[in-house]
Order: C-alpha cells, then structure tokens, then sequence
C-alpha cells in the first residue's frame, strides 16, 4: 500500500544497518537511473492523485471541512487559496513555482495563493522519481508541472460547477479570471464559493489550459516568501521555540568514524543551564536550556576517542592513493571499441590528471532539528529533504511505525544536497539523543559551523586522469578516460537504483554519457573508501566532470587551433539542445567580438538534470588571480514555468559554483579536517560575484531542472578564459592551489 | 544581569556576562530574525546595530552592550528601511532567506550613511555578508534601486 516502499521491513535498529534500510526503500531504479543519467525521455505520470484509501481519506475530510478539496490545493471561505507544497524549499523557490502552477489552472490572484509545506505522505506525496517523498536532483517543477496544474485545474472546476448551481446558469458560462468567478452580472470570489465547491465531486481528469492562455506560467509570478524573508519572520528550524525545549550540541570524534572511550563531563555539567549529558556511541551530548549554554559546555568535555576504526589518512596520502588506482584498470563504465590501438597510432597524446577537493556544502543555516518523542510518537520539526527516508530511520531507532513520526517540514536555509541525506544524519542524532537521555521535552539539536565544515557528507575527493590521442590535424581518434573516488550511493538507501555492476551513476555522469562525438572513448572507475562520508553537492557528479570533459575539449581544440566553440559545434552535430545554448550564449556575450584589452573569455556548455547550460565568462588577471567580471549564460530547461526564478538560480548557481573553483576546500591532515568555519573554508564574498546575464532558449518541452544546471558549466569556463589568457590549464582545485603564475 | 534597549524598549537580562548578544535576544528575548550562520563574526547573519551602527552580536559579549541602544531586523524601520525592504520584495532578492536579515542590516547602515553609494562603497559595505545562495547581484541591484528611491 505504500508504494514502492515496503515499510513493515523496519524493525527496532541501529541507523548505520543501510542495507536493511537499502531493502526497503526499494526505489524505482529506471526512473531514479533517467534522472541521474539524464538519458531518459519525459517523465509520463500516471494519476494526479492517488487512487485508494489515501484519495477516500482526502475525500471524506472535504465532505466535512469549509473547502478542503483535494491533499494538494485548499481554498477556504476567507478566499485563501493554500497550495500544499510536497517539496522542500530551501530557497530554490519551488513553494513559487508549485503556486504558480495551481494559481494558473485555477485562475487564482496570484496574492490569495498561501504555500503550505505538507505532511510526511508518501502515498499522497511522493516524488515520482524517487518513489519516495523527497527533492532533489533538480526535479521538482519536472515532478510536479502536470500533478499541480491539475490540483489547480479540478478546484477550478469545482468552483465552476459550485457557481452553475448557485446561479442555475450553464457552467459553460461561468469564467474565472484572478480569483473572480463571474457568469453574466452574477459575481463571486474564490472564498464565497469554497464551501459549495467542497461538496462537488473531485474530477478525475481535469481539462488543462493550452500554453497560450497561460497568465502565470511564462512570465512573471513574485516569491511567496520574499516579504516574510525582508522581516525577519521568517521561521527556520534554528528559530524554532517550544515549550520546555532543550538545546543539544553533540561533540563528534575529530577523526571519522571514531567512537567515544570514556568522556569526563565535570565541567560540562558545572556550567549554569545545562541539564544532561548523555553519550552515544558516536559522540557526546550536552542538553542544556539555552543554545549558548550547550554550545560552551560542549566546549569543556574532556572525551577520549577510540581511534581504532577512524580515517586516519590526509588528503595528501589520499590523493596519493587515488593517483596510483589512476594507472591502474578499473571497472568499465564505458567500453570504447579500440582505445589502445587508437592512442597507439596518435600523431600527439595529451595526458592530463584532476584533482578536486572535497567540497562542504556549508549552507547558510546550519543542520538542526527539534524532535519530541512521546506516547510513542515522534514529531519532528525540521527542513526535511527526504521525508519518506527521514521517517524511516526515525521510526527505526525508537522502534516505531514510520507512519508515526510526523514531521513538520520548515523552511530550510539552503541546502544544496546537504539536508537530504541517506542516513538522515543530523535527523538520526537527535533521535539517538532523545532516545537515549529519555526525555519527553522536545530537544532541538544545534550544528554550529565548525560542526557543518567537520561533519563529512562531502561534495567527494576525485582524480581523474585522461588520455587523449590526436591526428596530425588535431582531430579526437581516442579518449582513455579513469575517475577514481567515493561512490556517493553504494551502502545507502538508494544503491540498488543508482550503482548497476559497481559503477555509481553519479560518479561518471557527465563523461560517460558525454554528447560530443569522441571515437574510441574509454571510461573505468575506481570506487575507494573513505571515512569522510560522501554526499551529492549541488549538480552532484557535473561538479568534477564538466570540469574535465570542458577543459579537456578547449584544450585539444587550442591545439588543433579551431574556435572552443565552432570546434564544441562540430561535435555536437546530434544534440540540437547543446548546440542552441552555446550559440546563444556565444551570440549574447559577443564571442566573434574581440574582448576589451585584457579581459579574457572561455566557454563551457553542459547538460545535467536534463537541462542544458553553456557559460561565457569574462575575466581579467590581477596579481595573478582571476577576477570573472561577467558571466553570460544561456539555458534550455524547457518550458520556463518562472524565467525570474530560472535566471535566479542560475545566477547563484554560478556563484556556488565559483567560489567552489577559487577557494573552496575540506583537507585532512591525519584524518582531521583543517578547515572549522568560513575563514578556512572560504566561499565567495559579494566583491567577487560577477554580472551575470541568463538567457532563456524559448522551449515547449516538457520542464527540467534549474536548481543545479547553472554550476557545472561555470568552473571549466573560467579555467578555459585563463588558459585563453596566460596558458596555464588548472587540472588542481580550488584555483587557490592549482593556479601559481608569476 | 545587563539592562539595555532593544527595539526602543528597556529590557534586562541575566544571562552571564561573556553569552553572545545574538543568544540572548534569540533565545532569552524571543526575537529570531538575527541568525546563527557562524558564530565567527564571519558571514554577518547576526548583524545587529549598536548604538545605530552595525555589530557582529555573534561574537559581542551582553555585558559589552550595557545601557546602549541594539537595533535588530525587527525592529529596523523609517525610510531607508522601507526603501530597501521594498527593493528586496521588488527584485525577488531572496532564496533560501537566511542571510538576508544581516544583508537587509548592512544594506540599509549602508544607505544612511551614504544614500548614493558606488558598486566599490557597496563592496565594502557587504563583503563580509556572505550569502551562500550566491544573491549578491540582486542584492547589489536592490541597494542601487532603493537608492533611486531615496533620492526621488
């Protein structure tokens, strides 16, 4: 009854069992493969809503309450129309996009239209990709651009049948157009109709408007959340206060996977405001009445690690590791027909080796969540990101039905992947704390930011090495490519629909499918272990390998001495999508123009997410270090459902993107990361943000994702305008490390 | 115990003397507007005014702010204000949000010491806000949009 998740399979364990976890979050491999490959068609969804007891519930409830009309839309008598929000929004504005969709179907006024986040549903919420209720990947207005119109479509259509009876008129007379329903001289709102809308039958398909009578979808529809997010009213899970709520910091081994040995608590305890100290087997937990009392008294553990089964490698030895696999075969995930024979006949082989770092997601607000456990219920308050697998793990840890833990999704202050983790991490502390110190208080567990740049859950450390063989004339005859690093899916949940025979999707997406027209192309892998856990860092695998493959191909067009983007042309001759953007955005940054003196361009273009991105930065070297003063970026992600929206997440996703590029680093030095707050692990500051433009190509294809296609095109471009500019190719991120002119 | 003004009200706390100011008006006065990103004086979510004059209350101690005047987000208001709240609205600045409370502090110290700021005075005024959604050209556009409307 619960879909593709079998939940009974959860009995009373410990977080860390994935694999009983992996069983039961049976996830729908071949949709959850598309997305992450990004090589499937469009994603044909079934019902609207689901049929079944779910529907009935919803069903039976409108037939008692003022205007409840469906689990996705609610328009109540004091004319609120409340969209029921399935997705997390963490500020990629998808709370917007859903109100959007439903105020367009219904004819809504954009101001009476209320997000609300819904419950922990997977029946009545899952997120057709995942099989699961959750976000991520890029896929929520892909998930929800039909579901949601037609939530807003049958209201629409309840309301009409409502006022045709009302007015004993023909429905076919009855318009609706910014909340007002009118039918000759009789005239009502949204809100006087609701009550007699509630009792008409849900429609089960509801008829949709043909895109050239959308008002919203297309053109402009504000933020839900700008004004709420200007006054300081907007509540994150951080600002969370209930009632008798205790505040829980949790000391973690410095080293990963270490464990607790023995923990002296004397002064932890001493400190005015504290009122428990419990120890779990992965750290130690003051429980205190204020935030800054558990955050001091933490400060005043004397712990004593067990070692024995921590990471206690560097980076250094580590990098050293994975350049050695690098020489070494390892497993196909791509099998060219003759790269040997091909890079034997070469006339020229361009070797070239990456490193990039391990990346914290270090979102603006830190992990936290409130928890209270009581008559055998669990209530969550949080920014969950994956809500089915957040019940799950919770569920296990008390020994409960993952029905019975609720969780109220807050609005989450950022993200990018980190909230939406496969062991539920941060949610599965403050279980464990609860759990263990007995409390029946709500406990509110607060990460600072040395715990959110410490904590693992890392964008992986990867190498990769290329070998490309040239003709006499520069042309590709074969291209040996070896990426080795972290599977960020094996040992999780979501394994069996992401890895097939060893090789991690997301660990090779972005080479091994690669567009362009490469003969003889060879991908392997080497998965490594490390104790760091990994985790999918906005854009995910495009964040290492659009760096590769387009650098790789503006380096061998250099040589050949052709145009980066008539050379990238002639390889794209089958991807239309490819060629369109990167015309654009060539077209709009003025590529056949020569640059101002000393300002250099490069140009990437990629697909994630099954939308297509191509950058043109503008860059000037000073004291050897690049400044980008402009970015022009051209987008195909289909039909543009809010093109602000669109040019917003592709503005910051350039922004994310670079300062990963110029600064950004996790290092471990004898398994102990160096870096604790932003001075270490630095981001990029307002001084270094550069103009970016985004230009939509026009598309009546079904929508894709907008939240992580802007990064992955951002880094080669700026590393190919340097080359263009001194020579120098960076293959060692962040630039702060790999760039070392003068 | 400390006694000072917040928002133009008297208040009195007895929280020790070294806790944050940040903490004490979040979890003992109840105003959460000002935000946890650091706890550094490295990414000015926290930022409140002294005195009228922007602060980093992560790492300002209470008993530093005795007897002085603490703006918060909250309790930011007046013309420059309203100026730049509206521009935020105007150009859909926001995403995730939970910067912006310090952005919309610096911002507007910015604006009434300098109604006509630069691109290099914003620079200087809001570098060290960092905003991990990367909103810094909207922000840079709703200074110079709220700008215009203190000058019209």
């Amino acid at each position: 009854m619960h879909g593709r998740m079998d939940l009974s399979q959860f009995k009373t364990q410990a977080v860390a069992e994935a694999p009983a976890l992996s069983e039961a979050l049976a996830l729908d491999r071949r949709n959850f493969v598309r997305l992450a490959l990004g090589t499937g068609a469009g994603l044909v969804i079934g019902g609207w809503a689901p049929a079944g007891a779910a529907r009935a519930e919803a069903v039976a409830k409108a037939a008692t309450a003022d205007g409840v009309f469906t689990p996705y839309v609610t328009i109540t008598p004091d004319n609120v129309v409340t969209v029921i929000v399935k997705h997390q929004d963490k500020g990629q504005g998808i709370a917007t996009g859903l109100s959007t969709l439903v105020a367009e179907e219904l004819d809504a006024d954009w101001a009476q239209v209320k997000p609300e986040f819904a419950p922990a549903n997977v029946e009545l919420y899952k997120n057709f990709f995942f099989g699961v209720q959750g976000t991520g990947g890029s896929t929520a207005i892909a998930n929800s651009y039909e579901q949601y119109r037609k939530a807003g479509a049958a209201a629409r259509a309840m309301i009409v049948e409502a006022a045709a009876k009302r007015w004993g008129v023909d429905a076919a007379t009855v318009m609706v157009a910014k909340g007002v329903v009118t039918s000759g001289a009789h005239t009502a709102t949204l809100g006087e109709l609701a009550k007699e809308a509630a009792a008409v039958p849900v429609p089960a398909e509801p008829k949709l408007k043909a895109p050239e009578n959308f008002v919203y979808i297309g053109k402009s529809f504000p933020r839900v959340d700008s004004v709420a997010k200007t006054s300081g009213a907007r509540i994150y899970t951080q600002d969370v206060q209930l009632p008798g709520m205790l505040v829980a910091t949790l000391a973690r081994s410095p080293r990963f996977g270490g464990t607790v040995k023995s923990v002296d608590d004397k002064a932890a305890r001493a400190v005015k405001g504290v009122v428990d100290v419990v120890t779990l087997p992965k750290g130690v937990a003051v429980l205190a009445t204020s935030t800054y009392a558990a955050i001091r008294a933490r400060d005043l553990l004397q712990i004593t690690w067990d070692d024995s089964n921590a990471e206690t490698r560097g980076t250094d030895a580590i990098i050293a590791e994975y350049k050695a696999l690098a020489d070494k075969p390892g497993l196909v995930a791509r099998k060219g027909d003759d790269v040997a024979g091909a890079l034997a006949k070469s006339d020229k082989v361009i070797e070239a080796e990456y490193v990039f770092p391990f990346l914290a997601h270090a979102p603006m607000e830190p992990m936290n969540c409130v928890l209270q456990f009581k008559d055998g219920q669990a209530t969550l308050w949080t920014g969950s990101q994956l809500q089915t697998v957040d019940q799950a793990v919770t569920g296990a840890i008390f020994g409960i039905k993952p029905e019975n833990v609720i969780i109220n999704t807050l609005w989450a202050g950022g993200s990018f992947g980190r909230r939406g983790v496969y062991d539920s991490d941060y949610i599965a502390e403050t279980a464990q704390i609860v759990k263990t110190s007995g409390r029946s208080e709500p406990i509110k567990l607060v990460w600072t930011r040395e715990d959110d740049i410490k904590g693992g859950y890392y964008r992986p450390l990867y190498v990769h090495k290329v070998r490309v063989g040239l003709d006499k004339d520069g042309a590709i005859l074969g291209w040996h490519h070896r990426i080795v690093g972290q599977s960020i899916a094996t040992g999780t949940p979501f394994e069996s629909a992401i890895v097939k025979d060893g090789i991690d999707g997301t660990s090779v997406e972005g080479v091994a499918d690669t567009p362009y027209e490469i003969p003889n192309m060879h991908v392997e892998l080497h998965n490594t272990k490390v104790g760091a856990p990994p985790l999918w860092w906005r854009s995910v695998g495009h964040t290492h390998t659009a760096y590769v493959m387009e650098t790789m191909i503006d380096e061998i067009a250099a040589l050949a001495k052709k145009d980066p983007v008539e050379f990238r042309l002639s390889l794209l001759a089958k991807h239309p999508r490819h060629r369109a953007v990167l015309q654009l955005a060539a077209d709009k940054a003025g590529w056949g123009t020569p640059p101002a003196e000393g300002v250099f361009r490069g140009v990437a273009v990629h697909e994630s997410f099954k939308s297509f991105v191509a950058e043109v930065a503008e860059l000037r070297m000073v004291d050897s270090k690049p400044k980008v003063e402009r970015v022009v970026a051209a987008v195909d992600c289909g039909i543009a459902v809010n093109p602000d929206n669109i040019r917003a997440q592709v503005e910051g996703g350039v922004g994310y993107g670079l300062g990963a590029i110029l600064h950004s680093k996790v290092t471990l030095k004898d398994g102990v990361v160096d870096q604790g707050n932003f001075d270490g692990y630095e981001v990029l500051r307002f001084n270094e943000m550069p103009k970016v433009e985004v230009h939509l190509v026009a598309s009546d294809a079904a929508p894709t994702g907008i939240g992580e296609p802007g990064v992955p095109p951002i880094g080669p471009a700026v590393a190919n305008a340097i080359a263009a500019g001194t020579g120098h190719r960076v293959r060692i991120l962040p630039f702060a490390d790999g760039l070392k002119l003068g | 115990m400390t006694q000072f003004k917040l928002n133009g009200r008297d208040v009195s706390v007895e929280s020790e003397d070294d806790t944050p100011l940040l903490w004490v008006v979040r979890d003992e006065l109840g105003l959460i507007g000002s935000k946890f990103g650091c706890g550094a004086a490295q990414c000015g979510a926290c930022t409140m005014y002294l005195d009228g004059q922007p602060i980093r209350s992560c790492v300002t101690a209470v008993s530093d702010v005795s007897g002085k005047e603490i703006t918060t987000i909250e309790g930011l208001s007046g013309k420059v204000a309203d100026a730049v709240r509206d521009a935020w609205v105007k150009l859909d600045v926001v995403q995730c949000g939970y910067c912006q409370s310090g952005q919309i502090m610096a911002a507007a110290a910015l604006l009434s010491d300098n109604p006509k700021p630069t691109d290099d005075d914003i620079d200087g005024a809001m570098t060290g806000n960092i905003c991990r959604c990367n909103t810094y050209q909207r922000i840079r556009a709703a200074i110079h949009v709220a700008s215009d409307t203190l000058k019209a």
